[in-house]
């Protein structure tokens, strides 16, 4: 009982009993938190995972600012179920250069992390612009207001430099030609072979079918893309993960 | 057990004393039971972070291999009779066979999945998604055509999706003003047996303008709709003579269809969905009512 005895110590002095616990409680985080930031199955490289481009990351501001993550997860769970109606499980390094990521916990609308390609552009404006023409059981708000809204690319340097400071490998080129892709994107006649080469599988479209770059457009220019990046025809799954 | 056989915790106050009970049996041990168990889950299960990565224990689980495992096992279970669907011949494939009851089945789901957002969980689709339900096909109802559609979509990239393109008469200036005025009117008057200037759906038009645009329509529009105005499903060109519109049969949304022109447009599946997922979808909206 000689050590019980010695717990009275503690159990008698609240200082010391605070010092105790934060100590127990960073060795806790050491071992469970820690080890995520180096061990290499928790780090998975994948080819084709890029940053996204200057229009997209701005659609993502959009899809954020307007709450969609709210009622639409983008994670698909490993489960067959899943797999078979939403595609392919998610990847951790699928969002990796998401900041915030929008995995979320709700599905009161679809998973929309393999949503990209899935759709044409016009069902995307139709179905944004009022879902129920065609969903008709759909309870989502309608989002019409987004294609009246034209943007420019006014802090889009500073946008990606923000990412850059949390790790996002934008390099001072693309930082630099930021507008131009921007613009570029959402214009099928420019020229997009930098685009293209610096963001490959951007989809370039005019994709709210208006003139001008409006918020309808940078949203579903993020859309096309979500989960379109890894090919999974020759990704091969390690099995330890 | 008297109160005086238990021992005290020596704290005292006003002369309460803390009484220092041992905890019960049986709870301690669940208590010691627990502990082990968390110990031999840590060794049998990936737990335990080292230098390069974690244990990966010793029953060699993974999330990865476990949805691998269940698919690959659904997928042989239904291995035999998915390969009798995708060999099928479905235009002799008979009715209420079993593989005509699982293809139109597995169609169902295949539809919800993939179909519905477009069509309509229904299927009896939207503005500018077409109907399944009725007779009244853009491209051909009959199985075979089904399918093919299905397989190979419409105006997308692959080179096998039924295409065409309806110019834009308006927007690209291949009729005058006065001209297109003329032949939207003709258009709404197709669709109207009694020629009172209302078609079926409720659209007016102005009669005097219609029979003036007969001679635009027979020019401009009769080689893809027909002269009678009843379609052609070679062309992906709608009948314009009966009450089904695929945008709409009011005056405003024909001109629009004129003026702009449409340019629908359907994913080739083939390249998302098995053969058999192809034919079952194909069995599924054949049999939805419609099919021919």
């Amino acid at each position: 009982m000689a050590l019980i005895d010695k717990h009275k110590i503690i159990e008698t002095n609240g200082t010391l009993l605070m010092v105790g616990a934060l100590l127990v409680v960073t060795v806790g985080g050491i071992v469970e938190i820690a080890p995520l930031f180096y061990l290499e199955n928790t780090i998975e490289d994948v080819e084709g995972v890029r940053p996204y481009s200057p229009l997209e990351l701005t659609g993502r501001e959009i899809y954020v600012r307007e709450g969609c993550y709210v009622c639409h997860s983008q994670m698909i769970r490993p489960m067959r179920d899943e797999v078979e109606r939403y595609g392919h499980y998610s990847l951790a390094a699928e969002s990796k250069y998401d900041h915030p990521f929008q995995w979320g916990s709700k599905r009161t609308g679809p998973d929309l992390a393999r949503v990209g390609g899935r759709y044409s552009d016009a069902w995307h404006v139709d179905h944004l612009t009022n879902p129920q023409s065609v969903v008709p059981e759909s309870v989502m708000p309608k989002y019409g207001f987004l294609a009246d809204r034209y943007i420019e690319p006014e802090y889009i340097e500073d946008l990606m430099s923000t990412h850059r400071i949390v790790g996002v490998p934008y390099t001072d080129e693309m930082i630099e030609v930021a507008k131009e892709d921007f613009e570029a994107q959402a214009d099928p006649w420019a020229d997009t072979d930098g685009l293209l080469e610096r963001y490959p599988g951007a989809v370039v479209s005019n994709f709210d079918g208006q003139d001008g770059i409006t918020e309808m457009d940078a949203l579903i220019a993020y859309m096309q893309m979500l989960g379109t990046l890894v090919d999974f025809s020759t990704f091969t799954p390690d099995a330890s993960r | 057990m008297s109160k005086k056989d238990v021992e005290t915790t020596g704290h005292s106050w006003d002369g309460i004393e803390e009484l220092n009970n041992p905890l019960p049996r049986w709870w301690l041990i669940i208590w010691y039971i627990c502990i082990v168990w968390g110990i031999a889950y840590t060794i049998a299960m990936p737990a335990w972070p080292l230098v390069k990565g974690a244990t990966a224990g010793v029953l060699g689980w993974s999330t990865r291999a476990q949805v691998a495992d269940k698919i690959a096992s659904f997928e042989e279970m239904n291995a035999a009779v998915n390969a009798e669907l995708a060999a099928a011949d479905i235009t002799t494939i008979e009715v209420g066979s079993d593989v005509h009851n699982y293809g139109v089945n597995m169609g169902a789901a295949v539809f919800r999945a993939n179909c519905s957002q477009c069509h309509g969980s229904g299927a009896a689709g939207n503005v500018g998604y077409p109907n399944l339900l009725d007779n009244d096909w853009l491209w051909g109802g009959t199985i075979d055509e089904v399918a093919y559609t299905v397989q190979h979509g419409v105006r997308n990239e692959t080179d096998e999706a039924r295409y065409s393109e309806m110019p834009k008469f308006g927007a690209d200036e291949l009729l005058t003003e006065e001209e297109i005025d003329q032949v939207v009117a003709f258009a709404m008057s197709l669709s109207d047996p009694e020629g009172d200037g209302t078609n079926l759906v409720g659209g007016t038009y102005d009669v005097d303008l219609a029979s003036a645009g007969a001679e635009v329509f027979e020019i401009n529009c009769s080689s893809c709709h027909g002269e009678d105005g009843t379609g052609d499903i070679y062309q992906g060109a709608p009948n314009l003579t009966d009450a089904i519109w695929l945008y709409g049969g009011d005056h405003d949304t024909v001109y629009e269809t004129v003026y702009y022109a449409r340019f629908g447009v359907m994913p080739a599946w083939g390249q998302r969905l098995s053969q058999a997922e192809v034919n079952a979808a194909a069995l599924y909206v054949h049999q939805l009512g419609g099919g021919q």
